[in-house]
């Protein structure tokens, strides 16, 4: 299905050589934010993917090889832009605090 | 139809929500959101389990249709207020059934679940119980939903709207890239067809753009406003969401969602497909 998941920290199961992920957690301070939305833009800006965070402010996405940009919506704050280089056999871990 | 009948605001559903008549559905792809939270008095509907003919490819027809309703407890002439998560991709598809048999008066809540979280409004986990109705559908109506043999003569006559993202339509991916599918044998698009990506059609918190942000959209991707459209995606569901800015929101006549969309399409022998990021030829 298209859509969106809940992404977390676990990698278990995921050949990680085949894949270019992005993860990470959004936080309020030192708060993690559960139920944040974070928007996956490709190099022109274009909508990607979005997902909520977990309970514990996790994201995750299996991106390809390139430059992106993480947008992050959450309630009471400003959008958060940051930029990320994603390639295989990595995993690009980004902490975007709001 | 309009902007005006066609979408309510977060406010409206604040201060209708408990009204005799109105009844809020939430549905979503993933299925477990509504069990996490949801707005008071919203019952749900599972885009799969209720949805969807559980044997063939196909989606539920009128008899299952009014069962299902008739168990939720929605009545015929009830004010039905659609919602769900993924940018209301899958309330949209809700809608375009309940509009495909005949309901009369079906809303979406501009923004969905996202907007409303983003809020901060208030939501429940206590479980709706409506009493049981006796509801029934019109025949479906088959002027919103388009078939695959339409899709191939309309190649180069109708205008073909592509929502899915530029790397589908292209056919560099059979599927949003972060995601195990279902997917079709062939990637590509029909030839012909505009690639307007749903996503362009909303804001980022979901609600949809103004009226003259989304004629412009559509008129500057080369959709001719005089020629009936049929918009398609990879299952039904982010084209149900441009069938409901073109049909709904701005009112365009002969629109249509073509809900086998590219899982079918990509799958049929002997029928063309444009690879690259250019619409191709007839």
């Amino acid at each position: 299905m298209c859509g969106a998941k809940k992404g977390g920290l676990d990698l278990k199961g995921v050949d990680v050589d085949k894949e270019a992920v992005i993860q990470g957690q959004v936080l309020r301070g030192e708060e993690p934010v559960g139920g944040a939305y974070v928007r996956l833009l490709d190099a022109s800006g274009e909508f990607t993917a979005e997902v909520p965070t977990s309970a514990t402010g996790h994201f995750r996405f299996f991106a390809a090889p390139g430059n992106w940009t993480l947008r992050t919506l959450a309630p009471k704050a400003a959008p958060v832009d940051r930029e990320v280089v994603a390639q295989y056999g990595e995993v690009a871990e980004v902490a975007v605090t709001v | 139809m309009s902007r005006e009948s066609a979408l309510v605001s977060a406010d409206w559903v604040e201060e209708h929500k408990f009204d005799a008549g109105v009844v809020l559905i939430e549905v979503d792809e993933d299925v477990s959101a509504y069990d996490t939270g949801h707005i008071a008095g919203a019952i749900k509907l599972d885009w799969k389990e209720d949805l969807q003919d559980p044997v063939r490819r196909d989606f539920v027809n009128r008899q299952q249709f009014e069962a299902l309703l008739s168990e939720r407890g929605v009545k015929n002439d009830d004010t039905v207020v659609l919602y769900g998560g993924n940018n209301n991709w899958f309330a949209a598809y809700a809608y375009w059934y309940f509009k495909l048999y005949g309901h009369g008066d079906v809303r979406l809540l501009d923004g969905g679940r996202k907007r409303w979280e983003l809020d901060s409004r208030e939501l429940t986990d206590e479980v709706v119980k409506r009493e049981a109705t006796e509801y029934k559908a019109k025949e479906p109506d088959l002027t919103i939903r388009a078939f695959r043999d339409e899709v191939n003569e309309a190649i180069g006559v109708k205008n073909l709207v592509d929502v899915r993202s530029p790397d589908e339509y292209a056919g560099r991916l059979l599927a949003p890239a972060h995601l195990p599918q279902e997917q079709a044998q062939r990637a590509g698009h029909i030839p012909t067809a505009a690639n307007i990506p749903w996503s362009k059609a909303a804001n980022d918190d979901g609600t949809f753009r103004s009226d003259d942000e989304l004629q412009a959209l559509y008129a500057d991707a080369g959709v001719d406003f005089g020629k009936d459209t049929i918009a398609y995606c990879r299952i039904g569901e982010r084209s149900a969401h441009t069938w409901f800015v073109l049909h709904e929101i701005l009112g365009q006549a002969n629109v249509k969602n073509y809900d086998g969309s590219w899982t079918e399409w990509g799958s049929l022998v002997g029928v063309p497909v444009a690879l690259g990021d250019e619409p191709g030829k007839a």
